[in-house]
């Protein structure tokens, strides 16, 4: 009896390690189902969607008397001749050249500046944080308001700080100002964030190094290049790498400040996507530039990382 | 002599040093913060005259005239303030917790279920993070327009689902939710499995409770993201019912008269309360934007 017990005892256990792996199948393919089933629906399938309407002449409302058509590459020659993209691609990448460079910096400083032992620093760091909690279609209104040309605030500021010299100025009316303006506006609303990735990343340099650099007789402005920097250069490469991706994707604030005006000096790419695909029903075509958008991020997030990782090794 | 000199120079240095730092420091409060008293103390002066009186100079910001909640008092009359806010509510709330549930779950199946494809399905998460959403943004739209709802609706636009259900899943959510799972011991759950628990049991019981913070940290971002968010709402609805206070401002803004009070007040009020939120528990948002930039 008891011979026959142990093998029965011993398979059983078997089956039960097998029923584990087993069980381990179902219920992986189980919880991942829930959200891998929503991200193919609503991200993967329109993402195809774009690919492919990009080649067509889709429109947002099918008309019965015109059918969908292949259009070959027509979209994407379109795209040539189409100077309100061209500046839209402009706008983006000057919006990037200027903001990413200048908020990584800002942002930089204001994390060191608040990782000092100091009474009430907390106070500073919440404040200076707080922008990012506001929504940037809303809180884009009271800006326009600040830019109110003439009698703004900001007008009245810088009159004042000129002793009446420069101004006043047409801030969003102006082809030159505006997309400045709204610069200024983003980097006030987002750098509060970039900020506390940056502090993150100041509190993990070991405090030993400093010292080290100490003993070595550098002084503060050394240890900032020969310490801080490289210790940061992870989080700046990811600071970056967020920033200009954000930069392109540039849409609340121009849509709300300017509607992309004046002459299209604040034109974005997702705006003229908006206005082609949403707007003019014209889904083809906006495909076709969403595609290209699409191209440009990547493009750009693998460069960047190529880039800042190489210089970092250097 | 020298000596004491030599330390009292030092000690001038660093209090003059000190004084730069607090003088800057508080320069920094009046740019991030005159937006925000501006809108403030706008929206407290019932007279729309002299809110465009006021807003060249320092008198913007000083709570003086005609002190009242007028302002708040036309911003519902004018439109449905309470409508958009609950509509942002029932929105917000319900994508960030089922979204919590969702994300999660599929991220510990990732981490930690040993199942055939896990690797594959892993990579295909991170690299559908690359894609912005405004690229999708018009297929989409021309997708859930087509779609068939219970109701016998046979589109989407203009609910609140469709406002809500492309947005339960996450592909950074599910990533930040797959970094800090890797990091739990293992052993933890080695003893549950030797008790024989299910794997919804291990994630529900051991998982979830070690997981506060990264908990915490996706529900303040993804939080901040749909309260905020604008393109798709605008997209999506028609009218009063659906839409969030981001595009119920704009009609506010694009309603005449134009009144700069009112549309102060609007904003103090989508902007104080979360201000508020944010102060109580600042340490979490400032914790979870610092996580959020976790990266090898």
């Amino acid at each position: 009896m008891s011979v026959h017990t142990h093998p029965r005892a011993d398979s059983s256990s078997s089956t039960s390690q097998m029923g584990w792996r087993r069980a381990d199948q179902r219920a992986g393919w189980l919880f991942i189902t829930p959200a891998f089933l929503i991200l193919l629906i609503f991200l993967v399938i329109p993402f195809l969607m774009a690919v492919f309407f990009s080649f067509t002449d889709q429109r947002l409302i099918p008309n019965p008397n015109l059918p969908t058509s292949f259009v070959g590459s027509r979209n994407f020659e379109r795209m040539l001749g189409d100077e309100t993209l061209h500046r839209a691609l402009i706008n983006n990448f000057l919006f990037a050249l200027i903001v990413v460079p200048t908020q990584t910096a800002f942002a930089l400083f204001l994390a060191i500046l608040i990782n000092q032992r100091l009474r009430g620093v907390n106070v500073f760091r919440t404040i200076y944080f707080s922008p990012v909690v506001t929504a940037m279609a809303v809180i884009a209104i009271v800006w326009s308001f600040l830019y109110n040309p003439g009698e703004g605030l900001i007008n009245a500021f810088i009159s004042a700080a000129s002793f009446g010299q420069l101004g006043p100025y047409s801030w969003l009316g102006d082809t030159r100002l505006a997309l400045p303006a709204i610069m200024l506006m983003s980097i006030w609303q987002g750098v509060g964030f970039q900020m506390v990735i940056y502090l993150a990343g100041l509190q993990d340099i070991p405090e030993q190094l400093y010292e080290a650099a100490q003993i070595d007789g550098a002084n503060r402005w050394q240890q900032f290049v020969s310490v801080t920097l490289p210790q940061l250069r992870n989080t700046t490469i990811f600071v970056m790498i967020a920033t200009t991706i954000l930069s392109f994707r540039l849409f609340d604030q121009v849509e709300v400040m300017t509607q992309g005006g004046p002459e299209d000096a604040t034109m974005t790419t997702v705006l003229h996507i908006v206005n082609e695909g949403f707007r003019t029903l014209r889904i083809g075509y906006a495909s076709a530039i969403s595609v290209v958008f699409f191209l440009i991020v990547l493009i750009i997030s693998i460069l960047q990382r190529v880039v800042l990782t190489e210089e970092g090794q250097v | 002599m020298a000596v004491t000199t030599y330390q009292s120079s030092m000690r001038t240095q660093k209090i003059v040093r000190l004084m730069i730092t607090y003088i800057l420091m508080v320069v920094l409060v009046c740019f991030f913060l005159f937006p925000i008293v501006f809108m403030l103390i706008s929206s407290l002066k019932a007279d729309e005259a002299q809110v465009l009186r006021d807003m060249s100079s320092l008198a913007a910001f000083i709570p003086y005239g005609t002190i009242s909640l007028e302002n708040y008092q036309d911003v519902f009359d004018r439109v449905a303030f309470g409508r958009y806010l609950y509509n942002s509510l029932v929105i917000v709330t319900i994508t960030v917790s089922f979204g919590l549930f969702f994300n999660s779950l599929a991220a510990y199946a990732l981490a930690r279920i040993p199942f055939v494809g896990r690797r594959l399905m892993l990579a295909i998460v991170i690299a559908l993070i690359i894609i912005p959403f405004q690229a999708i943004a018009v297929p989409l739209l021309l997708l859930v327009n087509q779609f068939p709802w219970f109701d016998g609706s046979s589109s989407w636009i203009d609910s609140y689902h469709v406002q809500i259900i492309p947005f339960l899943a996450d592909a950074f959510s599910i990533f930040l939710f797959y970094q800090f799972f890797i990091g739990i011991p293992k052993e933890l759950e080695e003893a549950a499995l030797v008790d024989g628990a299910s794997r919804f049991r291990m994630y529900w019981q051991l998982v979830v409770p070690l997981s506060r913070p990264i908990f915490a940290t996706v529900a303040i971002l993804k939080f901040l993201q749909y309260w905020g968010e604008f393109l798709w709402p605008l997209m999506v609805t028609r009218g009063d019912d659906f839409r969030p206070l981001t595009v119920g401002m704009q009609v506010l803004f694009g309603q005449a008269p134009l009144r700069w009070g009112d549309i102060m007040a609007y904003a103090s009020m989508v902007t104080i309360p979360v201000l508020i939120v944010f102060l109580l528990f600042q340490k979490w948002f400032i914790q979870s934007v610092a996580s959020s930039g976790v990266k090898g």
